[in-house]
């Protein structure tokens, strides 16, 4: 049931990636490209996904729990930090090079195209190695601090 | 490379995203963040938690071939950037979005519906560098 709900909720997720333009790059880039080929559209994939989720969140958060599973699993942090700005910035440079970003990216691997398949390759190598960089500081920090990690 | 505005597509799409975002809270109780997916099928905490996020995988990538179903179309992908800057900004993609705990699905999406602080600090961070980085790539660098 769980697997069925979640192939489901993909499928959807996709085909609205699909349709928004998100998987297209040369949109993606004409709506940043606001002194140039300027595609205003995918404002409007932002404020549809926007109102479905901010009315549909709150419906939902009213439960005391999920349909399929024990709990709500929510983010808790809060504290604006060094790793969340940063690593949004980089994101922001991969993002107006590539066109792609992961959310865009994924569902596109579904027409076979090998640029895509290349993104996704290149961005598996990121996530690995930002992995990889954040064992090795928290494993510094915690020798730095015992206990505190 | 001009491309047509498409407002009521691209908000039906939208609204598409949504739905599948609140379904997945209303089933699951999960944020639907593309990165937390796709880093928790290779890299999972749990074997438990990788399953799911295979299946919704496995679903995101049958959404095109659908598309292609109902409308005898393929979604259009143009690319108009070379290998190396699509493996250069995969890469730089993939160290941020993991440093960051999400991207534009997580974030930009799932984060802003919660009026999550981190989430509009990110979304308005990367939302300013992509801009800043299509300004110089195409009208400084003229790539």
């Amino acid at each position: 049931m769980r697997l069925v709900a979640s192939y489901l909720i993909g499928l959807i997720f996709g085909v609205g990636i699909s349709i928004s333009g998100m998987a297209n790059p040369a949109k993606v880039l004409n709506f940043f490209d606001l002194t140039g080929t300027w595609d205003p559209s995918l404002i409007f994939v932002m404020g549809g996904a926007l109102i479905v989720t901010f009315i549909g969140y709150r419906l939902v958060l009213r439960k005391p729990a999920p349909l399929l599973e024990e709990r709500f699993q929510l983010p808790t942090a809060t504290r604006l930090d060094a790793r969340l700005l940063g690593g949004s910035a980089l994101f922001g440079i991969g993002w107006g090079i590539a066109g792609f970003c992961p959310g865009g990216a994924l569902p596109a691997l579904g027409t076979g195209r090998i640029e895509v398949f290349a993104f996704v390759a290149a961005l598996l190598l990121g996530i690995f190695a930002a992995r990889g960089l954040m064992a090795l500081d928290n494993a510094r920090a915690s020798r730095a601090a015992p206990g505190a990690q | 490379m001009e491309t047509a505005f498409t407002p009521w597509q691209s908000m039906g799409g939208g609204a598409l995203i949504g739905l599948a975002t609140v379904l997945l809270m209303l089933t699951l109780g999960r944020i639907m963040g593309a990165t937390g997916i796709l880093s928790g099928v290779l890299l999972p905490s749990a074997p438990s938690d990788r399953t799911w996020r295979l299946a919704i995988l496995l679903g995101m990538v049958s959404g095109p071939v659908v598309i292609l179903a109902l409308t005898g179309q393929m979604p259009d992908v143009d690319v108009p950037v070379s290998l190396p800057m699509l493996l250069l900004g995969g890469f730089i993609v993939g160290v941020g979005v993991t440093f960051a705990s999400g991207c534009t699905s997580g974030h930009g999406i799932c984060g802003m519906a919660r009026l999550s602080r981190r989430s509009i600090a990110a979304t308005a961070t990367f939302m300013i560098s992509t801009g800043l980085t299509v300004f110089v790539v195409r009208h400084v660098l003229g790539v």
